[in-house]
């Protein structure tokens, strides 16, 4: 099967704190893993798993796979740049550089060595465009990103995500700090966005996951409690403990 | 409790109050069947205002706590489950009240023989204590007595095919008692429709306890 994203009895610590335990998992292409579970459970460090951001952390030791289009990415000799180019990221804040629009989005590219100034131009539309933004940006490129509302900027912060063309998008929160209209928008793009991309997406809004995703996984003190297709986690999930999650009746 | 779970308590206990009226309706047109008690049957119809003025409330119940609650997992199962019981409840009472009608316009008993003959009664009988069983199973959540329910319709079926042979015989014999002949048969005919209204509750019951979808199943897979 080709599962894009795989990870293999999968442990994490922070010092001496087991955070992530035996944690074996598999997602396919093209399609969107809600992680949902109380606060602490350990679904962010699970996330930052895939873009190998946990190594910026001290004291964090990994044991277990984490493969990503079948590779080994805690390999010795894994690109971590190249990696990150393949993997993006969205957070719960949107996090605009202090720049305009514009350079915003060609950030990415310009990182990457890119210098072709057309083939730039193009890019940025293209990814305003996926990311629902164009039509309200477009006769303000020139503009501060923070000039933006929330709801805009989050866009902002996919289109960079998407400029350079990744293949997986990991999304930590990224509506939980929008209002309802700007989350109905981010929702639909995470909708539209999965024709091209693998998303993993962290909510903590149980009606969220159940209306972007495909797949659910529900984390609990670090272990995988149960993860299935969403329209089975929400209408007849296996466990106790996700049951009583989803339906608000935990602890 | 949550806010949600005293929602569902409430609905629970409106059904509940919807079953009692719907099982003392079919009982009153039992009674009023043998005892050709006209003015029993004129309160069953009169009282068939009552039923749907639950059966709406109910309904009303469950579109708001889709909307304000958004159920999942069980809560959803539960809240489907209400919904559909409470429309085949609903038949269930509008099945009494056409009864109740075919009596008031009556012009005398029912031959005794005849209700003997077609088995009406024992059909009567079985249909109430099918409802009243099934209404233990939802209000206690027994999925065995839910399974139950199907061997018992099965019997009502099976009174329900042979009157045919049953009421036409009984006309040769009678030919002067045909009209009454055919309204026993119309009754019948109603209260196998009870029995059918049983099995989708139980159904129903069973879909909501233990997520298994049993609709159009085969009575093995019933069993299990
Ligand atoms: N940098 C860190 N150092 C030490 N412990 C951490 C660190 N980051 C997270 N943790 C701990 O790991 C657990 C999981 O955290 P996290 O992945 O952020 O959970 P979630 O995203 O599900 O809320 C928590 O108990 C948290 O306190
Ligand atoms: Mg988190």
């Amino acid at each position: 099967m080709n599962h894009i994203i795989a990870t293999e009895k999968l442990n994490l610590f922070y010092n001496d704190f087991h955070a992530l335990k035996d944690i074996n998992m598999k997602m396919r292409a093209n399609t969107v893993t809600a992680l949902i579970g109380p606060s602490g459970c350990g679904k962010s460090t699970y996330l930052r798993l895939f873009n190998r951001m946990n190594d910026l952390i001290d004291g964090v030791k990994i044991t277990g796979d984490v493969r990503v289009e079948g590779k080994d990415i805690y390999e010795k000799n894994t690109d971590v740049v190249d990696l990150r180019r393949k993997v993006g990221m969205v957070f719960q804040k949107p996090n605009p550089f202090p720049k305009t629009i514009f350079e915003n989005v060609a950030y990415g590219l310009r990182v990457n060595g890119i210098n072709d100034n057309g083939f730039i131009k193009d890019k940025v539309e293209q990814s305003l465009v996926q990311s629902a933004l164009w039509d309200e940006v477009k006769d303000k490129m020139n503009k501060s990103a923070f000039e933006l509302s929330g709801g805009q900027q989050q866009r902002l912060c996919i289109a960079r995500a998407l400029a350079i063309e990744p293949s997986i998008i990991l999304m930590d929160e990224p509506a939980s700090a929008l209002d309802p209209i700007s989350t109905a928008k981010i929702e639909e793009l995470i909708y539209e966005l999965k024709q091209n991309y693998t998303i993993v997406i962290v909510t903590h809004n149980m009606q969220q996951a159940a209306r972007v995703s495909d797949h659910t996984a529900f984390f609990y003190l670090g272990e995988l409690i149960e993860y299935g297709e969403t329209k089975e986690i929400f209408t007849n999930p296996k466990d106790k403990k996700t049951q009583n999650y989803i339906t608000g009746r935990f602890g | 409790m949550t806010h949600l779970d005293k929602e569902s308590l409430q609905l629970k206990t409106d059904l509940i109050g919807m079953w009692n009226l719907v099982i003392s309706q079919l009982n009153k047109t039992h009674e009023a069947l043998i005892n050709f008690d006209k003015d029993l049957a004129h309160e069953v119809v009169a009282n068939e205002k009552r039923v749907n003025g639950h059966e709406l409330k109910i309904d009303n119940d469950c579109e708001n706590l889709f909307a304000l609650f958004n159920p999942v997992a069980i809560d959803l199962r539960f809240t489907l489950a209400v919904l559909k019981i409470n429309s085949n409840l609903e038949r269930t009472g509008d099945m009494a009240d056409g009864i109740g009608r075919f009596i008031l316009n009556g012009n005398g008993p029912f031959d005794e023989e005849l209700l003997k003959v077609t088995q009406v009664i024992h059909m009567y009988d079985e249909a109430s204590s099918m409802l009243v069983d099934i209404l233990m199973a939802f209000e206690h959540e027994n999925t065995k007595i839910a399974r139950s329910i199907f061997k018992r319709d099965e019997i009502l079926n099976q009174i329900n095919i042979n009157s045919i042979q049953v009421v036409a015989d009984y006309i040769r014999t009678h030919p002067d008692n045909i009209e009454q002949a055919l309204f026993v048969l119309s009754i019948i005919r109603k209260l196998e429709r009870v029995g059918d209204h049983c099995k989708n509750i139980a159904e129903e019951i069973i879909f909501y306890i233990e997520a298994k979808v049993l609709k159009h199943a085969s009575k093995k897979q019933k069993a299990e």
